[in-house]
């Protein structure tokens, strides 16, 4: 029975599929996107509009999507801390030359989500592509020493700061320009496509990217480390 | 005629259905959470796709050509393709991530609770 549904179904929604595709583009730009490319630029100075769309325009979204990030992470890191029945092989040292080549390129890989992090009103990325980066030079310390003694006070303390003053910073343009997360009047907008312009787009970026970053090593750190005793957990049992 | 919006438009949904038949039809836990990527990928094509205009580029404004001549720094909009569906879709995408993260630690408990994969398994252990 339940082998014949589930094709069914699988036909019902190609139909619907079908139905609904918008197959036929638009000529044109709708009114709100015309908006934002004929006023993006005065308004906030930032070359790169879709980010000026997602910190400013569209930043309390945006807000809510960072919680969103946190929610899921913290509640993956919740499900991990369970650890009964969960058995990891013992870990085996990576070979020389891995080991080598990632303590040689963490460095280049997080300078370069710095990068990316703080030229999102400049370039392509932004602050959840370059916190992703950085996470990424995290994870290529943890392939190489599953064991890695990792600063996770520092991490929390990161997370839990820069979403504070991502927050502050909304606050700041409510305080001085009359709405929450508000851009002009804040902070100097400066001259279009250089990098200290756009007022406090670059700065929420950052905090975003260090954010991203701090959460996506927490969690990689405890995929990694899941099934394992804690060390703190076991001086207190002994 | 196939244009490249089509073309879009098709692998998108093409993407969503193979990744519903993977959700519905599949035992294993761990290619039901690849079918959930997979409609998830999709999606994401499809948003980006309805933003699409052919012949333009991304609504960076990098240079000073893709201004209006008026000089009041108001970008030409006929270079540019809808920046909203792209503002969507990056925050999806980390939102994706997120979610896949929590499905597959889900995935973890699961398989160390009843030390299998499959979801018929599951469905048998009723309490």
């Amino acid at each position: 029975m339940r082998d014949f549904v589930a094709p069914v179904l699988l036909v019902l929604l190609a139909v619907v599929l079908w139905r609904v595709a918008p197959f036929d583009t638009p000529e044109n730009l709708g009114h709100v996107a015309r908006y934002y490319l004929d006023h993006g630029i005065q308004d906030n100075r930032a070359a790169n509009i879709v980010t000026a769309v997602i910190v400013n325009y569209r930043g309390l979204d945006t807000l809510g999507e960072v919680a969103v990030l946190f929610l899921s992470v913290s509640g993956a890191v919740f499900v991990l801390r369970r650890r009964e029945g969960i058995v990891l092989e013992p870990a085996r040292p990576a070979s020389e030359i891995v080991t080598t080549a990632a303590r040689l390129l963490f460095g280049p890989i997080v300078l370069f989500g710095a990068y990316i992090f703080s030229h999102g009103h400049l370039t392509p990325g932004g602050g959840f592509q370059g916190g992703a980066i950085v996470a990424s030079g995290v994870m290529l310390l943890l392939l190489t020493e599953r064991d890695r003694p990792m600063p996770h006070a520092a991490m929390t303390w990161v997370e839990t700061w820069s979403g504070f003053l991502y927050v502050v910073a909304g606050l700041v343009g409510l305080a001085l320009a009359g709405s929450f997360l508000a851009n002009q009047g804040v902070l100097p907008l400066g001259a279009w496509n250089t990098l200290f312009s756009s007022g406090l787009i670059p700065v929420i970026y950052v905090l975003v990217g260090f954010k991203v970053g701090a959460e996506l090593a927490a969690l990689l750190d405890t995929m990694v480390h899941a099934g394992e005793v804690p060390d703190a957990e076991v001086e207190e049992g002994a | 005629m196939i244009t490249q919006s089509v073309l879009y438009v098709l692998t998108a949904g093409l993407l969503i259905l193979i990744g519903f038949a993977a959700v519905t039809m599949k035992r294993n836990l761990i290619k039901i959470l690849l079918g959930f990527v997979m409609i998830n990928t999709g999606v994401h094509l499809l948003i980006v796709a309805m933003g699409f205009l052919p012949g333009r580029t991304a609504p960076i404004i990098d240079d000073a050509s893709y201004l209006s001549a008026a000089g009041d720094l108001a970008a030409e909009a006929r270079h540019f393709v809808d920046p909203i569906p792209h503002a969507l879709v990056l925050t999806a995408i980390v939102i994706g991530v997120g979610v896949t993260a929590l499905m597959l630690a889900y995935a973890v408990r699961l398989y160390a609770v009843h030390k299998t994969l499959d979801v018929r398994e599951f469905g048998k252990m009723k309490w």
